[in-house]
């Protein structure tokens, strides 16, 4: 089944069709009561009032169902219950699992029917270009890391579609909070190869001012806040941004990414449930990817994957095949227009496979199969299977391809010959931005450490400008 | 967490503290705070509170009394029992452009956010080079109150005292809680605001000058609340009360104590200690929290560092004692430092004036 399918709160929702869906939103809005009253609405602007809603129709003929069949509910604050006499347990998990949303198959054709939001040429080229890029730089600063000239590098292997697919149906304007595995986004905002060389070789020209290990990068300029080492504690923090965005009546969102792992945090519960009761305009996209550092899935969660818990906060959530880059864009371009039509949360679950080590501290070799790794960096590759597509379009050759990997691969070797030979980030870097304004303690601290240095040279890295 | 304090009384005002004329204007800790909230939120729509019962409810200690009426539950945010949520949440609205003013209902719960504000907020402006400012304000009720044992009565004022990126503010009368609130609401670094539940109903004398809606405190510099030659005694909060009690009974005996209020923890205005000892060459801390590791070793390790020569007696230190608070009202008294230790410690120091060894 190829339907674009979220889940609701309280029932399924099929969206047939986009653009289909599009024309019947005003016969929706007349049909279905309000929603209850937004706290918030008098400072919204009008057009989030007017908001468009992606709504089901059906909670409330069931509830009236209920009544009928029941003859008697609870009047519950949050809403009415229906009673039963039959004693029943909600089960662990459904029969059948959460389906996922996919637009292309193994071997890039389209599924058909689909509702798929349509991609164009040049943005199909682009998308792809740009996991190739992401993909390259993968493979040659890990390298890098293992020649010891940086200390630490963590490839996107494997989630090239959830990196790029997801940042291309996003306005510049959105927010990103970022996990650690989610360059790609930053790719896609224009962050250079050269800046992300910077970036890893800590130096001078870092936006960072060199204070982060490799792959911590940010950038306000592109609105992609600073990696944080800590899982899960973007999480209720992009919960934080979007109610910023709210407050401000801003036609924006907040994206925040989180692997399986951080789903077992406390800080993905409290966001979930904040994003819901605060009806903040967030999209948390999950990269199931099968493994946080060596803890498989199984052991990290009983229930179906992660996509079931956005019904239990009230939160709309679709499960999405994360190797196809259709069905990302697809599901991410319409979770941001429900999150800022409607002022709600989304949640997306891109089933996806994490195909290099966690990091370069890691060797993932040591607890799952290679057998495993090779299928899915070859048969499930998800570069391979968009290629595939936009060839078979006619939008791209195997010279095109040829041409853009020899292409940035020279663009590499330059960034990193830069990087590495630029200064790194002067003694007074180590003070600035403790705080906003260079504190009394700090400047004196400052002097204190120059004149020691002054006074004993040779105790002291050459290669700290003075 | 919702811990026993949520179903206790208000404490009525503590008359001890009460030692000022009562011929100018009085004003309670309380009013000083929620006055200082209610007014930099009508000046800076930015500004906005959350936390566990601010809004319906007033405050656990009513110090948001009135604002959810006045400013609408946009900005009074009644939260979930989630401390690493809302102060995540907190901490990620003030990356991204409003002022959060988050109240933990006692800075004990602060634990249960501890990685937001010490991983996040402190440090996330140094780590993005100046990028992503923090403006937020964690405030509540720390220290010791009365009876509510160890899990509601941990001084935190060390602990954040220790952390680059926070500043950290601990009030004591009205014109502090209105100076230093109001500046912390306005700083574009994250403040940690430790107040003091049984100084919120304290009422004390306030000039015109401090009711002004322009009022404000400078952050890092002490207040030297009474003037003396003998010995210089250091405190902050509740124990500030406790020094001018001290001495009071001190200047009857004929010792002349010189009492800082420190007001700000972080930074800790070296200058005025050093200043002030340098003049009475003796020095007695006091701290409600535990002496390992406390604001106390810090005064004395920055008097030795830049005054050693200036000391005539050994720095005498007063703390709490170095054990959880026992909930027992006869051990309680105990654990807390009292006036009378202030005034045997300021008498050692001033009869101790030939150093040890040289005595020996």
């Amino acid at each position: 089944m190829a339907t674009l399918l979220f889940r609701n709160s309280r029932a399924f929702l099929l969206l047939h069709n986009h653009q289909h869906l599009q024309n019947k939103l005003p016969f929706l809005l007349g049909i279905r009561s309000p929603s209850p009253p937004c706290s918030n609405s008098h400072f919204l602007p009008s057009f989030l009032l007017s908001s468009l809603r992606y709504e089901s129709t059906k909670a409330q003929p069931q509830l009236e169902d209920l009544q009928h069949h029941h003859h008697q509910v609870i009047d519950f604050p949050g809403g009415k219950v229906g009673f039963t006499s039959e004693m029943r347990f909600i089960s662990d998990t459904s029969h059948i699992r959460v389906p996922c949303y996919r637009v292309l198959d193994d071997d890039g054709e389209l599924v058909k029917p689909t509702n798929q939001v349509q991609v164009s040429k040049e943005l199909a080229v682009r998308m792809h270009s740009e996991m190739v890029t992401l993909q390259t730089m993968d493979s040659i600063f890990y390298e890098l890391q293992r020649q010891g000239r940086i200390s630490f590098y963590l490839t996107t292997s494997g989630e090239e579609a959830v990196n790029i697919a997801s940042a291309a149906a996003l306005s510049s304007h959105d927010v990103i909070l970022p996990q650690y595995r989610e360059p790609g986004v930053l790719l896609w905002r224009g962050f250079t190869l050269q800046q992300f060389a910077h970036q890893c070789f800590g130096n001078t020209n870092d936006f960072g001012k060199g204070r982060q290990m490799p792959i911590h990068y940010g950038s306000n300029k592109h609105n992609y806040f600073t990696v944080s080492s800590p899982i899960a504690t973007q999480l209720p923090q992009a919960v934080g941004a979007a109610y910023s965005l709210k407050m401000d009546g801003k036609s924006a969102c907040a994206v925040t990414f989180c692997g399986d792992g951080s789903t077992s945090e406390g800080d993905f519960h409290a966001a979930m449930n904040f994003a819901a009761v605060m009806e903040a305009p967030v999209v948390f996209i999950c990269r199931n990817n099968g493994w946080a550092i060596s803890t498989p899935v199984e052991e990290q969660f009983r229930s179906d994957g992660i996509v079931v818990k956005g019904q239990a906060y009230g939160i709309w959530s679709i499960r999405v095949d994360g190797n196809d880059a259709l069905a990302v864009y697809s599901a991410v371009h319409t979770a941001r227009e429900i999150a800022i039509k409607e002022q709600r949360p989304v949640l997306i679950e891109a089933l996806t496979y994490r195909v290099g080590h966690h990091s370069t501290s890691d060797d993932s070799t040591k607890y799952r199969s290679t057998g495993e790794i090779e299928y899915w960096k070859m048969e499930r590759n998800p570069v391979n299977r968009f290629k595939r597509w936009v060839e078979r379009n006619g939008w791209w050759s195997e010279k095109d391809e040829l041409e853009l990997r020899s292409s940035v691969r020279k663009q590499l070797m330059h960034a990193i010959q830069v990087a590495e030979k630029a200064q790194k980030p002067p003694l007074e870097d180590m003070f600035t931005d403790v705080y906003d304004k260079l504190s009394s303690n700090l400047e004196e601290q400052e002097r204190d450490l120059r004149k020691t240095i002054e006074k004993h040279p040779k105790d002291y890295p050459s290669d700290v400008p003075f | 967490m919702l811990g026993v304090i949520r179903n206790k009384t208000i404490r009525p005002s503590f008359s001890a503290f009460r030692f000022f004329s009562s011929s100018a204007k009085q004003m309670t800790v309380r009013d000083a705070l929620n006055s200082a909230l209610d007014e930099e939120m009508s000046a800076d729509s930015k500004v906005f509170l959350m936390g566990e019962e601010v809004g319906e409810y007033q405050g656990a200690y009513k110090i948001t009394k009135g604002l959810l009426e006045k400013y609408g539950p946009e900005r009074v945010l009644d939260t979930p029992i989630t401390e690493a949520g809302f102060t995540g949440i907190g901490v990620g609205a003030a990356y991204y452009g409003l002022k959060p003013v988050v109240e933990f209902m006692t800075f004990n719960f602060s634990m249960q956010a501890i990685d937001h504000i010490i991983n996040s907020a402190a440090k996330s402006n140094y780590m993005s080079a100046g990028q992503i400012s923090v403006p937020i304000v964690f405030r509540g009720p720390n220290g010791a109150a009365a009876g509510v044992g160890a899990q509601h009565s941990h001084c935190y004022a060390s602990w954040y005292g220790s952390c680059p990126g926070l500043k950290v503010l601990a009030p004591y009368s009205a014109e502090d809680a209105r100076g230093l609130l109001k500046a912390a609401i306005r700083d574009p670094d994250p403040v940690v605001f430790l107040e003091n539940e049984l100084l919120y109903g304290e009422s004390f004398p306030v000039s015109a000058e401090v009711l002004d809606s322009s009022f404000c405190l400078p952050i890092g510099k002490a207040k030297i609340e009474r003037e003396g030659k003998d010995v210089t005694i250091t405190a902050f909060s509740k124990m500030v009360g406790f020094a001018l009690k001290a001495a009071e009974i001190l200047e009857k005996e004929g010792i002349s104590a010189e009492v800082i209020n420190l007001r700000s923890i972080r930074p800790l205005d070296r200058p005025t200690i050093n200043a002030s000892v340098r003049k009475t060459n003796r020095l007695v801390t006091v701290e409600e929290g535990f002496p390992q590791h406390g604001v106390g070793a810090e005064i004395c390790t920055s008097v030795i560092e830049e005054s050693f020569g200036y000391l005539d007696a050994p720095v005498e230190r007063i703390a709490g004692a170095d054990v959880p608070m026992p909930y027992a009202a006869n051990l309680e008294r105990l654990a807390v430092p009292h006036v009378e230790d202030i005034v045997r410690a300021a008498k050692r120091a001033c009869h101790r004036s030939v150093p040890l060894a040289a005595a020996a």
